[in-house]
């Protein structure tokens, strides 16, 4: 669309910067101030320079629990969205059936975070809970609060549990607004199953996947809740990831710097990795 | 493609199961949970429910979530939709920062914020109200409606806007009267969204409160740790929790289909 020039368009904007504003700069001003200080605790601060922030990048703790992040967003998002599309694909697209899918798959995006994790947990544990009990009932040696191996399969079942259907609701608004045209067309071509979904479907799907992929990543890399409810970063630590480590330096500890550079750093990252996917969704919509 | 219908059916199964359970121990006492494994309530009882329902502690938490919830939804649509329409409509300084800018909020981890918003709201004074919840929750909830509407905005032609200033609408009458109503699908799924992603927070909105304002979540995160172990109260506050999301999808889901429609979400 040709858009008219005019900056009285401000005016309309202005409500939502001094909000955002508000919520976004002040706090990260704060954060900001607290990296490059040191404090021993009675309220006087000296300036520190950027040494929280070598004392973050060169600690151990911070490139392990990075570490996990990265596997645990990675596995999510590699299971997650053929999943997802493939559910998108075989859904119905008319009738009945539709409300009622979209409804029962839009139910866990809606149930607060923390009731995931609790909920999770008693689904998992080894002697009452479902999932326990059945996977101990066939022989495997499941207990989730103290094999890593366990606690991680939980956790990324429960992500899986959670947030699959975002996907799902995604790919299918994508589907949806395939003309039948398009099918039609391929149909006279001759062509079949694989090439209609190489040629057809996922050009079409590509935007709202990326969207799907970008909000998939941001989300999963800020993972605090479920995880924190499900295990609490446990058995050991083998599950903090960073949102985790976190708050366990900033509120568990209350180290302000370290916490406060790990923050910086921690939303730079994010904001990396985030800015890289949007270039790519901008250059695949001009092109 | 006769088949086709299994795999959706046995995702649904996947996704129920969880709940089933969690509601499955919500009908059992708290001795009968820790008694042993069983598929269903032997002993069927609504003990659970009736203490939520009747203990102040536990129901006001509901009311406090649906209150910060709702406040939330309405102030970040409200100004959203202006922004929306200015980002959708017109080409001004800044807006391609400014926009990508918003969206940058969408990816602050809300564990970055969390002690300087106890410490923003604090010093302003809005610490363990309503408002400094909604207010907090705005940082990720406007970015998301702005995105949402402008995707919305951008697909109603721009004939319609100057046919109605021809007709000798003046702008905010075009824009109440004609505008909101053609992209009333796209306020559903704004509204949704807001409310979903503001129900489901937990970090900041037990950040900021301690007990005026405190959210159900919070309440059930205590109980499990002051009160013992008690099972079968925290299962049926957790399924409470479940019980308005589903309403709002119920009421929104011919809106979903509709702005799914529109191929933007």
């Amino acid at each position: 669309m040709n858009k008219t020039v005019n900056q009285k368009a401000w005016l309309f904007v202005l409500p939502v910067f001094v909000l955002v504003a508000f919520n976004a700069i002040i706090p990260l001003m704060t954060v900001v101030n607290y990296s490059v200080q040191e404090t021993f605790g009675d309220n006087t601060f000296f300036w520190s320079g950027v040494l929280w922030f070598e004392e973050v990048l060169n600690s151990e703790r911070f490139h392990d629990s990075l570490f996990r992040q990265l596997m645990f967003t990675f596995s999510i998002l590699a299971i997650e969205i053929p999943l997802g599309i493939a559910i998108a694909l075989t859904m119905p697209r008319k009738g009945p059936w539709v409300p009622v899918c979209l409804v029962l798959m839009a139910l866990p995006l809606l149930i607060p975070w923390n009731v995931v994790g609790a909920m999770w947990n008693i689904f998992a544990l080894p002697d009452i809970g479902f999932l326990g009990y059945v996977l101990n009932a066939l022989g495997f040696d499941y207990n989730f609060t103290r094999q890593p191996g366990d606690a991680w399969f939980t956790l990324i079942l429960m992500d899986v549990w959670h947030w699959t259907s975002l996907v799902v609701l995604l790919s299918y608004a994508g589907l949806v607004s395939i003309p039948d045209a398009y099918y039609q067309a391929a149909k006279i071509d001759g062509a079949k199953g694989w090439a209609i979904f190489r040629h057809i479907q996922l050009p079409k799907m590509k935007r709202v996947l990326t969207i799907a992929v970008l909000l998939r990543f941001m989300d999963s890399f800020m993972i605090y809740t479920e995880a924190s409810v499900l295990t609490g970063g446990g058995p050991g630590n083998s599950t903090t990831v960073l949102s985790i480590d976190l708050v366990k330096i900033a509120l568990g500890q209350f180290d302000l710097g370290p916490a406060a550079a790990m923050s910086l750093i921690y939303f730079l990252i994010i904001l990396l990795l985030s800015w890289v996917f949007y270039t790519l969704m901008m250059r695949n919509e001009e092109s | 493609m006769r088949k086709s219908w299994i795999v959706p059916t046995a995702y649904i199964a996947f996704l129920m199961l969880p709940i089933y359970w969690l509601v499955n121990m919500s009908f059992k006492t708290t001795n009968e949970i820790l008694g042993g494994f069983s598929l269903y309530p032997k002993e069927f009882t609504l003990d659970n429910y009736v203490t939520i329902f009747t203990d102040p502690t536990w129901y006001m938490g509901y009311v406090n979530s649906l209150t910060y919830v709702g406040i939330n939804t309405v102030l970040s649509v409200a100004v959203a939709l202006p922004a929306a329409y200015a980002f959708s409509r017109y080409r001004f300084v800044g807006d391609k920062h400014l926009f990508f800018w918003l969206l940058t909020n969408r990816m602050a981890p809300p564990a970055v914020f969390a002690l300087p918003f106890f410490q923003l709201y604090s010093a302003v004074g809005l610490f363990d109200t309503h408002i400094a919840v909604a207010l907090s929750h705005t940082l990720f909830n406007i970015p998301l409606a702005v995105w949402i509407l402008e995707g919305f905005m951008s697909g109603v032609p721009k004939e319609l806007d100057e046919t109605a200033y021809v007709d000798g609408h003046s702008f905010w009458g075009f824009f109440l009267k004609i505008f909101i109503p053609t992209i009333a699908a796209g306020i559903g799924v704004a509204c949704f969204f807001c409310f979903m992603f503001s129900w489901v927070e937990l970090l900041l909105a037990k950040t900021l409160t301690a007990v005026e304002a405190k959210p159900i979540a919070a309440t059930m995160t205590r109980t499990a740790s002051t009160s013992g172990y008690e099972l079968g109260l925290l299962a049926a506050a957790g399924t409470l929790t479940i019980v308005p999301g589903a309403f709002v999808i119920y009421f929104v889901r011919n809106y979903i289909a509709k702005g799914f429609a529109l191929g933007r979400v």
